[in-house]
């Protein structure tokens, strides 16, 4: 296997940071293969990335990138390098058409072979049809392929993707696996950055990272194969399975636990140790067998195991107590209908939302799934149908409604130049809360949500887990009785997101009501039920479980939440690429 | 309620000058414009030059020259010796107003007869010019008188010229209270206009919109910060007016107060209506920009209002900063009351609730 | 990077078309690169008018007498002036404090008589509202004028001893109407040029950072002279789109006379846009945020192009620190240019100082933001 890309005890620091961007970094990219670059954020991946493109100038070390020095033979490079940056690096107002042309000129790239080149991409991307459309009203899935598409021009030798895949729902992810996959296997060296351990995990060669530190390289099933034996799945649970899951996590024997529809899934420290069902209580059917092992569960491994299964959180949080009639519809939504213009972005959604259950919205980007979620939670004036929470229509009684509801905001929407504690500070005053109770409430969510250390920072140098966890914390400061959630957990780490579940599986425990939107299928597994949107319309309502039953065949059901999901949105159509982000 | 609304009003003002970006937006326009203006913007002339051609060299001549030349008005005088060095200096700048003797002056004036003097001024500065031409005209003038008296004769009339408010005509009293009303204007909109937008961007917004604060209280929460410092914008230039320009303040303070929240009240009003109209911080910023101009170029800060056409007075009637304009050149130099400051306080109410309630309008129906 | 890389004609255009296809697609440019150039040239051919065209002055005459009622007929004669006739002094004064009026004329009861007297003189009281110092010597110069017609005419009816006064006779050159119109429009223009090439320019390579597109295209075989370029080139053209829309207006709305050779107005807006879109580079090249570059536009062109250029307020009154700062000003040297094209046609050694000048601040200006200009990101 020849080397595409060659690093040598790499170093890179930006000025005023203490903390070294990539520290010490030895590896090598192997051609032919995709090689995934795998980390949460911050982890240095897009450092790397710009390090091999020859955008950034390394701090120390040396770089070898198909054989040339990125900076000094830079221009060299560049003839010979495919380099797709996050955000697709695509112009906006631009068509699609007019960003082939531009990129195409920019590459070179004249005659029959920019003809050749154009129809043979148009076709690769299926993006024919949509020539004429400006860049900007896309969807995720179509920005990504156009961008890799942009990038493919001029045939490159290696071929660099910065998280092509953030943003982007599973369908139009497995698009571009094969895409990409396809050209891997035509012996283009490819390195596919991305936070996604399930995604990586497909990759023949890894580099994973963290905190700038190369932890693995090589392949993952290496690493997987260590964790052999240490993952199992306990299914026909009796009683509340975020229970169990809380007891199991707390067991010595556990090192790490996630909620799969009604199953539960727990590694183990030690292979030969398995825990006592019996103890746990999990029921007098539940069973436990071994599971397949996986990249995430050999990451969590290195990182040194998962959080435990409490949650300080919900533990001091009063229950949620709701009048007998409103439980069974604390969130409902009737017939929901938006229009923008000629465009349906969402028509008839209906859905009701019990006491204590958590609810996720998922599909395809552009879907509706947004609108629909924005219009339940009162930020989108529905052109037909209603929605309400607590059984208060958001549009006419809304403050009442408001005060007991917590929202979190894909992008942790935070006040940036506010310090932790003036940000938990304003969000408690703006939900009414004052004096001692404010005081008293501030020191609560500082202690659990280890803040304490970062009370007078301001919130946008907080490491991004920290910042979710402060997100979370001002969404919750008033015991919100109905919490939105917004793709929270994209970009941490698995232990934040471990973190983050436990507390909402506690807080569910209280009470508390959740409404969750994710493009993260491992996410979706912790919900109850899900509502699946396809073109604008609710196709599916049910249980995990139920969901990859209805979407398996011949008896057998979908093997995960993922492949679900794909046949679903197939069998409902496909997903409709033409319809514009709204 | 309160205490809600002290909530928003404390993080706005926290966000506003702990962010270092918004913090140099409301400080540098105070100190560039305190630094800068009171001494580039004027429209007074002075160290004008004056090129003078003496064709006649008697008596007379000479001594109008001379007195010419020793105006505090005109520092540097150049004597020309021909027409064609008079016309380059004109063409070339070197000279505002060039003064000409015809070779007949002296001759003239001992005869008893009417004597022309030529003056010519640059037209491409005419402004400046024609207040140059002034200051000759009123040496020619002083001149003329005293030989009539000289001459025994008595000139039957003088005019008694009082400059009211400004004695000396000294710029910098008109241009100091217009100035507390610019800059005021900066930091209301930019706390208005601009930090919406800037919510609307990172996402803040909604969280604001989802809690149970009313649109009106959310609003309420971006005007009394906006309120507070253009107050705070206000009280510093209006002190380096008194006591580091020495500009008068002969009105009432309390008068003062309440036109200011008026003033920035509607000014909050149109920051709002920009900002519901915007959805990103570019947007707002050239929605500022294309209010700001055009609101301080009619507002009769530059040129008077009443020179301007009736559609321009029209839009100048609507520009708060015309009103505003009027009543702090009042309450500084023309010991204005809440009388006297009245006619302009009421266009500036109604142009408030107009503009506060558009905005709030298009905020509700964003929502609902 | 192994030298300056040869430019290929295909990427720059490429890059000059992507570049002209987000003006004409955005439509925040099309609001700073026409609407705002109009709104700015009728607000200032129509708005600002410093010619006191039509002053409110109060006349109070307690003498009913022939001499009297004669000049206040003289001063209502005045185009200029628009006499509003008063009972009592109080209403004069509540006038002058409420701005009605600009100024106000008394005469007192015994004018008629002092004038008849040879040993006394008739005063003629003229208060003006002197918190409006430049309407002020206007209303005071435009009474003196009617006041010493008056007094000539009087003594030319009595054919008397008058002492023959030295009549100035004033003659303004290139504006013989001495409209500040004349003045004011064609140095809106440098303000407007200075709009497009600054403040625009400020954010378009700022916008690639945000946006991500920068280091798409730094991964790309793009040299820097190219990046800069397809940055100059359009921007340069729609300024002299502009400049020829302002010409047309200036001339054929406001009929501006136009004196000088359309070569040299296109040469020196040539010049004038290369220090301007070269600040608004370097701007948005250093602070790679659009925000904070567009502010500092504003600070750094916009401000200075309307307080320290001459273009309304003039140099040689300011004191001389800010008159040195005025120096560095290139909207300064742009706006003496333009005045004389407009007005004078061709004066070689104000022309000639401006060339210099303009000359050396657009390489300045270019220079430098080529230089800070990276092919990398840190």
């Amino acid at each position: 296997m020849s080397v595409a890309v060659e690093l040598t005890r790499v170093t890179h620091r930006f000025p005023g940071v203490e903390a070294p961007a990539l520290d010490d970094v030895s590896a090598s990219v192997p051609a032919g293969v995709i090689t995934g670059l795998v980390g949460p954020d911050g982890a240095g991946k897009t450092t790397l990335m710009r390090l091999m493109a020859g955008l950034l100038k390394a701090s120390a070390g040396t770089i070898r990138s198909l054989g040339l020095d990125p900076i000094g033979e830079g221009a060299q490079l560049r003839a010979r390098l495919g380099y797709m940056p996050q955000k697709f690096g695509l112009y906006e107002d631009l068509t699609v058409g007019e960003n082939l042309e531009l990129y195409a000129d920019l590459r070179d790239i004249t005659g029959e072979a920019r003809s050749a080149s154009f129809a043979r991409l148009l076709a690769f991307t299926k993006l024919r049809p949509f020539t004429s459309r400006p860049a900007g009203k896309l969807s995720g899935g179509m920005k990504q392929k156009l961008g890799l598409a942009c990038v493919l021009l001029g045939n490159p030798e290696l071929l660099l993707l910065d998280e092509p895949s953030v943003g982007v729902d599973p369908i139009s992810r497995r698009e571009l696996w094969r895409m990409v996959n396809e050209l891997a296997a035509g012996g283009m060296p490819v390195v596919w950055s991305t936070s996604y351990l399930d995604e990586a995990e497909r990759c023949p060669h890894i580099l994973l990272m963290s905190g700038g530190k190369l932890l693995y390289a090589g392949a993952p099933q290496e690493l997987t194969g260590r964790m052999s034996g240490r993952s199992v799945q306990i299914g026909s649970i009796s009683g509340n399975r975020r229970t169990l899951l809380q007891r199991a996590l707390n067991a010595a024997e556990v090192m790490d636990g996630v909620i799969q529809g009604s199953r539960i899934r727990l590694v183990l420290r030690d292979a030969a140790w398995a825990p006592d069902l019996a103890a746990l209580d999990a029921g007098p059917e539940a069973w436990l067998r071994p599971a397949e092992p996986r990249l995430e569960d050999a990451f969590i491994d290195i990182l040194g195991g998962g959080p435990g299964g409490e949650s300080e959180l919900a533990r001091l949080m009063t229950p949620v107590v709701l009048p007998e009639a409103r439980r069974a519809a604390v969130i409902e939504a009737v017939n929901l209908t938006k229009r923008f213009g000629d465009f349906v972005a969402a028509a008839g959604v209906g859905f009701r939302v019990p006491q204590g259950e958590i609810f996720g919205l998922l599909g395809p980007n552009g879907a509706g799934k947004s609108t629909t979620f924005r219009m339940v939670c009162g930020l989108l004036p529905p052109s037909g149908g209603h929605a309400s929470v607590l059984g208060i229509d958001l549009r006419t009684h809304a403050a009442a409604a408001r005060q007991r509801l917590g929202y979190m905001a894909q992008k942790f929407s935070l006040y940036g130049n506010l310090t932790v504690e003036q940000n938990l500070r304003f969000f408690a005053g703006a939900y009414g809360l004052s004096g001692a109770r404010q005081a008293a409430k501030i020191a609560e969510m500082l202690e659990t949500f280890a803040l304490t250390p970062h009370r007078a920072a301001p919130a946008d140098e907080l490491a991004l887990g920290f910042k979710q966890r402060l997100a979370l914390a001002c969404a919750l400061m008033h015991d919100p009785a109905v919490l939105f959630l917004d793709e929270p957990t994209s970009g941490v780490d698995p232990v934040t997101r471990r973190e983050f579940w436990t507390h909402i599986n506690g807080l569910v425990q209280k009470g508390v009501t959740v409404m969750v939107t994710t493009h993260f299928m491992d996410e979706a597994e912790y919900c109850d039920r899900i509502g699946l949107v396809n073109r604008g319309r609710l196709i599916a309502t049910g249980t995990p479980d139920e969901l990859k039953q209805a979407a398996g065949r011949d008896g057998h059901e979908a093997a995960t939440m993922e492949e679900a999901f794909i046949a679903l949105i197939e069998r409902s159509g496909g997903e409709d690429e033409g319809r514009a982000v709204a | 309620m309160l205490a809600r609304l002290l909530t928003l009003i404390r993080k706005e003002l926290l966000l506003a000058l702990r962010d270092p970006q918004s913090r140099r937006l409301l400080i540098l326009p105070v100190l560039l414009q305190l630094l800068l203006f009171p001494f580039a913007a004027t429209l007074e002339v002075r160290n004008a030059t004056l090129a003078i051609l003496d064709n006649d060299r008697g008596a007379e001549a000479q001594e109008l020259v001379k007195r010419l030349a020793a105006a505090r008005a005109f520092p540097t005088v150049h004597l020309v010796t021909d027409q064609a060095a008079l016309t380059r200096t004109i063409d070339e700048q070197q000279s505002l107003v060039g003064v000409e003797f015809p070779a007949d002056f002296s001759r003239r004036l001992a005869q008893g007869e009417s004597a022309p003097l030529l003056a010519i001024v640059d037209g491409r500065r005419s402004n400046s010019a024609q207040i140059a031409l002034g200051y000759v005209q009123s040496i020619v003038q002083d001149y003329a008188d005293e030989r009539t008296r000289a001459a025994g004769g008595e000139v039957p009339s003088r005019i008694v010229l009082r400059n009211r408010y400004n004695p000396n005509l000294e710029y910098r009293w008109f241009l100091l209270p217009s100035l507390v009303a610019i800059i005021t204007t900066i930091g209301s909109l930019v706390v208005t206009a601009l930090s919406i937008a800037r919510e609307r961007e990172q996402g803040t917004f909604e969280q604001l919109l989802v809690s149970p604060l009313t649109p009106a209280l959310i609003m309420l929460g971006k005007t009394v910060p906006a309120l507070l410092i253009a107050f705070g914008q206000a009280l510093v230039i209006a002190l380096a007016a008194i006591f580091v320009y020495r500009v008068p303040f002969t009105g009432s303070l309390p008068a003062l107060g309440v036109c200011m929240i008026l003033y920035a009240l509607s000014l909050a009003g149109f920051g709002l209506f920009i900002s519901s109209i915007c959805s990103t911080q570019q947007q707002a910023f050239l929605g500022v920009f294309t209010f700001m101009v055009p609101a301080i170029m009619l507002s009769g800060f530059v040129a008077p209002v009443e020179n301007m056409p009736a559609f321009f007075r029209g839009i100048a009637w609507v520009d708060p900063l015309s009103h505003f304009i009027v009543i702090l050149k009042g309450v500084f130099l023309k010991s204005y009351g809440l009388a006297l400051a009245w006619p302009n306080m009421w266009p500036l109410l109604l142009t408030t609730g107009l503009t506060v309630s558009l905005a709030y309008w298009m905020f509700r129906r964003q929502l609902a | 990077m192994s030298g300056p890389a040869p430019v290929s004609w295909r990427r720059l255009r490429a890059l000059c078309l992507k570049e002209s296809l987000q003006i004409v697609r955005d439509p925040s440019s099309i609001l700073i690169a026409f609407v705002l150039p109009i709104l700015l040239l009728i607000i200032f051919g129509y708005g600002i008018n410093l010619d006191a065209s039509r002053i409110r002055v109060g006349v109070l005459s307690d003498d009913r007498g022939p001499e009297a009622t004669r000049f206040v007929a003289a001063l209502g004669a005045s185009p200029v002036l628009e006499t509003h006739l008063a009972r009592a002094r109080g209403e004069l004064d509540h006038a002058l404090a409420a701005g009605d009026i600009r100024g106000y004329v008394v005469l007192q009861s015994d004018f008629g008589a002092r004038l008849a007297r040879p040993d006394a003189t008739a005063p003629v009281q003229v208060i003006t509202d002197g918190s409006e110092p430049n309407t002020a010597s206007f209303v005071a110069a435009y009474i003196q004028g009617v006041w010493s017609t008056w007094l000539a005419e009087r003594a030319a009816d009595r054919g008397r001893g008058f002492a023959p006064p030295v009549d100035v006779i004033a003659r303004s050159w290139f504006n013989p109407a001495a409209l500040s119109r004349n003045f004011i429009v064609p140095g809106s223009i440098a303000l407007i040029m200075t709009i497009i090439g600054a403040l625009l320019t400020s954010l378009v390579i700022a916008r690639e950072w945000e946006r991500g597109t920068m280091e798409a295209l730094l991964s790309t075989a793009v040299t820097r002279t190219e990046l800069l370029l397809s940055k100059v080139l359009p921007y340069y053209a729609l300024g002299m789109v502009s400049m020829l829309l302002c010409l047309t207006v200036a001339v054929w709305v406001f009929g501006v006379p136009f004196r000088g050779s359309l070569a040299l107005l296109l040469i020196y807006t040539t010049l004038f846009l290369g220090s301007a879109l070269g600040l608004g580079l370097l701007l948005s090249t250093v602070l790679r945020n659009q925000f904070n570059a567009a502010q500092a536009a504003l600070n750094a062109a916009f401000l200075p192009a309307t307080m320290l250029s001459g273009f309304v307020f003039e140099i040689a009154s300011m004191p001389a620190p800010v008159r040195a700062v005025t120096y560095l000003i290139p909207a300064r040297y742009f706006i003496s240019s333009l005045q004389t094209l407009f007005q004078a046609g061709f004066v070689g050694r104000i022309l000639l100082d401006d060339f210099l000048f303009l000359t050396a601040s657009a390489a300045f200006f270019l220079g430098l933001s080529a230089l800070r200009t990276r092919r990398r990101l840190d």
